[in-house]
């Protein structure tokens, strides 16, 4: 079998097996959900379609139980590579990636130097060259990130940068931004915003609220980052830039983005895992791990991401890893970086959080409900598949250090489709890395995929994760669902959970 | 509380065992008399007591101080200082016993060249007299320090000894004694 | 509470009204020793006692600087000038530090909320808040209840104490002053007082940690200030919320008066320090909508002329000079408390208030352990400090 392959994405080393079988799971992607087993043939899918006998010297991946979905992409990770080694580097992160099923991310700007210019996007793309997954760089908007004049965004577009944003550091100047979106537009590339007033913000540290005012910390009020969305919104109609709304986290905001989207405004936005899982009660012990921006919000708002997220009008969820060495964590609090690592465990939060408890299709892929595995959870012997209560029925996943899983309203809850398309296809889009990845699994696409055990449990352990950082608020929790295995073009760079490098 | 027999012992609000009573030593009319007696000792040893404070250790020791100041008064027609102490803080056993906020210290005037008599229901090891000669000397410095007890039941761990004895008493040291002006009872520590 | 020794004093929440109770109780027992010729007990001798200010203080310091050496213990006084945190050493590796070195209780005050609580995470030792940010003072809110339930055993508010300055000299005396025990068991000692906090809400540790210590305590406590000198959400506080001092002035019990907290934010809120003094500042003509038997607070220091003018921070009503007073008894209180080995004061959770006050008079003692004589007063109620306290015969 020839294969041609995108001369940007030839690497070096690590040649893949040639081929690779995943046998036994269900296929879910853009199109739908059949039982299938998967041939991949170098980088390439080969054949999708049940009972295939196993060439021979295939390498036989098992999917009993599990979904075989298109690799997951973030659009929001902080990668720390150039300039913040001791946090993270691009290899690091990318084995994180991998072992979370994403097979790319897009590297946020925020390094040392920027992603600023056409130089820096071809230095981080170079030393992902060797990478467990697509690094995907995004440019600053403005040049050094100062928010003050804008950066060479064409040189960078040129390059294939699609995506634009000064995160982390909210381009404050209203003149700016529209200038930026009228900009994209000539680009045809996205201006993605962290929408917080930096005046109103004020310097808090928590999200305005009952929390911040019983714990005495400054707080940052939900009309701090409702009045960016409110204002980048209005310039997006105006300029009819394409605007993505980073990280949502209030009800507020999501309302306005339901008002947007009605008008027909060029506008998407994501959430993170922490924000749809976590209340800003987490902060009772004034642990550091818990402190990002924008900041962890009350019930009120994680019950409207629910609901965004049910009804469609979030588009992604991703997960804003932020890496920090411990030594910026254990410090008091209003000294600490904002910001937690979330590549490993992102699928895993949200499956706990807003998957649907049954299983995908069952009956459609006609198959036996027993061959899903569900491991320490009450498979009885009718193939009853009920996740015992803890995890599932209740409001909350086991408390450590006073934080508590928020799970959704059964009602708010996605099927494994519609849960995979906010993290896999939709994102996929908004990064225009559809269809290399994201796209349906069939005969001939790239073999970007990943292979979940929808129902597996497991206990964060922040020591065991991939990350050079420990910052995971997820410590201790039990989550629902584990990424298998995980192809990165047609390369199986995690076998049943292991990273393969 | 008398009329319980069997009484909880509690260290602090921790309860560390059981008193069971099993002899009355000393009656009500016992302990008076010898209070009495003592009352004239101190008396005789001190020229009438015009110089004596005397000091009840906190908490067994004060009703019998009070009764004895009072007794003073009737023999010799003039008072006598009276107070208590609470020597908690100053236990070499800091830990074991902790201080209860009832158990005052008052000292009702300069003792600085006065005789103190401390008063104490039961001696046994001497600690308690000890900790309570080093609080005494945070308020001045006496002419002399004597040592009135209603009961000595042996077992010193200190070179201590009391100038005025109700009753010596021989007892094993897993006994316990219970004095009070209503008597002397000895009985078992059953400790939980 | 899972463990029931008391091992760090973090928020005046960790007491509750029991662990409030007792922490009294056992200041009258170290107010009565500051009155001795020699102040000083060796409760804590072979203790060391750290006191780790990350923030400017004068009398939190002091008082327990010299609360700490009335009970033996050493003193290492620790600030942000002349330590290794100028030399980028973390608070974890100095508390560590601390540890190594072998200190049993580290006192901390640190700009940022939650400093202590975090400390208290990565070390053994017990840690004593001493003011972390805008969060919690919890000693300052046991003086302010010590101050107050020392008045009301004086009979105040139904006698006026207020004018009578042979009073100030007996507060915190066992001797002279009427016991907690006096009052009928099941009275929560501040029951039916009405305390209005003034001032800068907000930004103020001390108004979170008394809002909780005296409604515990059955106080009514009404925060008056305005809207952006007010947390966001008071839902979990016992309080109820005022905008106009004039118009509850007149019900109050206590005036207590807060400091307005520049440094943190507070001078911004508020166009001008005048306008400041014109809504919340106690004047002379507000005086005279107090009530008479009314008594004023302030936790210090005092910004005469801004919070309260000049001469009514030295009036007779103002106790401002006995709440700075009963600090050294307090944290003698609180440091015996968490150090002196399991003698500390034990909190049971199902306790109350009136079993904590009046567990004495079951006259149920205790027994010493080997070494220590066996002996009980059980059947005599150790009462003295009303009768042996006078002169028998005179």
């Amino acid at each position: 079998m020839v294969l041609r392959l995108p001369l940007f994405l030839v690497r070096q080393v690590n040649e893949p097996v040639s081929e690779v079988l995943i046998r036994g799971g269900t296929v879910v992607d853009s199109t739908g959900t059949k039982r299938a087993d998967v041939l991949i043939s170098g980088r390439r899918v080969s054949a999708v379609e049940e009972g295939i006998l196993p060439p021979k010297g295939v390498l036989v991946l098992e999917a009993d139980g599990c979904i075989v979905s298109p690799g997951l992409v973030d659009l929001h990770a902080h990668l720390r590579e150039p300039g913040m080694e001791e946090a993270e580097s691009i290899e690091t992160a990318t084995r994180q990636a991998a072992l979370g099923g994403y097979t790319a991310v897009v590297a946020m700007p925020n390094t040392n130097p920027p992603i600023d210019s056409a130089a820096v996007v071809r230095e981080v793309r170079e030393i992902a060259k060797h990478a467990m997954a697509e690094v995907v760089p995004a440019g600053a908007i403005t040049h050094a990130r100062a928010g003050e004049r804008l950066a060479p965004m064409a040189e960078m577009a040129k390059l294939g940068v699609t995506m634009f944003t000064d995160d982390g550091d909210p381009l404050q100047d209203p003149q700016l931004m529209r200038l930026a979106l009228e900009y994209s537009v000539g680009l045809g590339v996205t201006i993605a915003q962290h929408c917080e007033d930096r005046f109103l913000a004020n310097g808090g540290l928590v999200h305005e609220g009952a929390w911040s005012s019983k714990l005495g910390l400054p707080g940052v009020p939900s009309v701090a980052e409702e009045t960016m969305v409110s204002r980048d919104i209005l310039l997006a109609k105006v300029t009819g830039g394409r605007l993505h709304l980073l990280h949502l986290s209030t009800a507020g905001s999501i309302d306005l983005l339901v008002k947007a989207k009605k008008e027909g405004v060029t506008v998407s936005a994501e959430v993170t895992p922490h924000h749809i899982s976590l209340t800003d009660a987490s902060l009772v012990g004034y642990d550091p791990v818990f402190k990002v921006n924008p900041p962890l919000r009350d019930r009120r708002d994680v019950v409207a991401l629910h609901q965004g997220l049910s009804s469609s009008v979030i588009d992604a969820i991703a997960t804003d890893h932020a890496p920090h060495p411990p030594e910026s964590k254990e410090v008091p609090f209003d000294q600490a970086a904002w910001g937690m690592i979330g590549l490993q465990t992102a699928l895993a939060v949200a499956l706990t959080v807003m998957g649907k408890k049954e299983l995908p299709h069952v009956k459609d892929a006609a198959i036996d409900p027993s061959s899903f595995r569900s491991p320490g959870s009450s498979t009885g012997a009718g193939g009853d598949l009920v996740i015992s209560s803890n995890v599932i029925g209740g409001q909350s996943v086991s408390p450590t250090r006073g934080a508590q899983i928020q799970v959704a309203s059964p009602e708010q809850q996605l099927s494994f489709p519609e849960l995979l398309s906010l993290m896999s296809w939709k994102p996929a889009r908004i990064a225009r890395l559809f269809p290399r990845h994201g796209g349906p699994v069939e005969r001939g696409a790239w073999a970007n995929l990943c292979v979940i055990d929808p129902y597996a449990k497991w206990t964060v352990e922040a020591n065991d994760l991939a990350s050079k950082s420990r910052n995971t608020p997820f410590n201790g929790m039990e989550l629902m669902g584990k990424v298998r295995h995980t192809l990165f073009m047609g390369d199986p760079v995690v076998i049943d959970g292991i990273a393969q490098r | 509380m008398g009329e319980r027999e069997r009484r909880t012992i509690l260290l602090g609000s921790r309860r560390v065992g059981i008193f069971v009573p099993k002899a009355q030593v000393m009656s009500a009319a016992e302990v008076r008399r010898a209070l009495t007696r003592m009352t004239h000792e101190i008396a005789e040893r001190n020229q009438g007591g015009s110089e004596v404070v005397v000091v009840g250790l906190q908490t067994g020791g004060v009703p019998l101080a009070q009764k004895l100041a009072a007794t003073f008064e009737e023999i010799e027609g003039s008072s006598v200082f009276l107070g208590s102490l609470d020597v908690a803080l100053y236990r070499d056993d800091i830990g074991l016993r902790p201080v209860l906020p009832e158990a005052t210290t008052y000292i009702p005037c300069d003792i600085t060249g006065k005789v103190v008599v401390l008063v104490d229901d039961v001696i046994y090891t001497g600690r308690t007299v000890r900790a309570a000669l080093g609080a005494l000397g945070d308020f001045g410095r006496p002419k002399a320090v004597q040592l009135a007890v209603m009961v000595d039941r042996g077992h010193r761990e200190l070179p201590i000894r009391p100038d005025f004895v109700g009753k010596n008493l021989p007892t094993r040291r897993d006994e316990m004694v219970d004095v009070s002006l209503e008597g002397v009872v000895i009985g078992d520590l059953f400790e939980r | 509470m899972s463990d029931p020794f008391l091992h760090n004093l973090l928020s005046i929440e960790d007491l509750g009204e029991e662990g409030i109770a007792k922490v009294i109780a056992l200041a009258d027992v170290f107010a009565e020793v500051n009155k001795r010729a020699i102040p000083k007990v060796p409760a804590l001798r072979g203790k060391t006692v750290a006191l780790a200010f990350f923030e400017d203080s004068t009398r939190t310091r002091l008082s327990f600087e010299t609360a700490a050496r009335r009970l033996s213990a050493d003193t290492i006084t620790l600030g942000k000038t002349g330590s290794s945190l100028n030399k980028g050493e973390s608070i974890r590796d100095t508390v560590r530090t601390l540890e190594a070195i072998g200190a049993d209780c580290l006192v901390i005050r640190h700009p940022c909320a939650g400093v202590p609580e975090q400390v208290a995470r990565w070390t053994n030792i017990s840690v004593v808040n001493a003011g972390d940010g805008w969060h919690e003072h919890p000693t300052q809110a046991l003086i302010d209840c010590y101050t107050l339930v020392n008045m009301r055993r004086l009979g105040w508010p139904e006698e006026d104490v207020t004018g009578n300055s042979r009073t100030s000299e007996s507060l915190g005396s066992q001797g002279e002053s009427p016991s907690p025990r006096e009052h009928a068991p099941e009275e929560l000692p501040l029951r039916g007082i009405k305390i209005g906090i003034v001032g800068d809400i907000k930004h103020s540790r001390v108004a979170r940690s008394d809002s909780i210590a005296f409604s515990r305590l059955g106080a009514q406590v009404v925060l008056v200030s305005t809207p952006p000198l007010l947390p966001t959400s008071l839902s979990f506080w016992p309080v109820e919320v005022v905008h106009d001092l004039d118009s509850v002035i007149g019900d109050l019990d206590v005036l207590y008066l807060l400091r307005i907290q520049t440094e943190r934010g507070g001078g911004r809120v508020i166009p001008t320090l005048r306008e400041y003094s014109l809504l919340y500042a106690l004047n002379s003509s507000r005086r005279a909508l107090l009530p008479r038997h009314a008594l004023i607070m302030h936790p210090g220091p005092v910004n005469r002329g801004v919070e309260v003018s000049y001469d009514l921070v030295d009036a007779p009503s103002s106790l401002v000079l006995k709440q700075v007073a009963n600090g050294v008894p307090i944290r003698m209180a609180v440091l015996y408390m968490l150090l002196a080995a399991s003698g500390g004061l034990q909190l049971d959770s199902d306790a109350s208030l009136s079993t904590a006050m009046t567990h004495v008079e079951t006259g149920e003692w205790m027994a010493y352990s080997e070494d220590t004589e066996h002996r009980s007063s059980g059947s005599s109620t150790p009462s003295v400090s009303g009768q042996a306290g006078e002169r028998a015969g005179v």
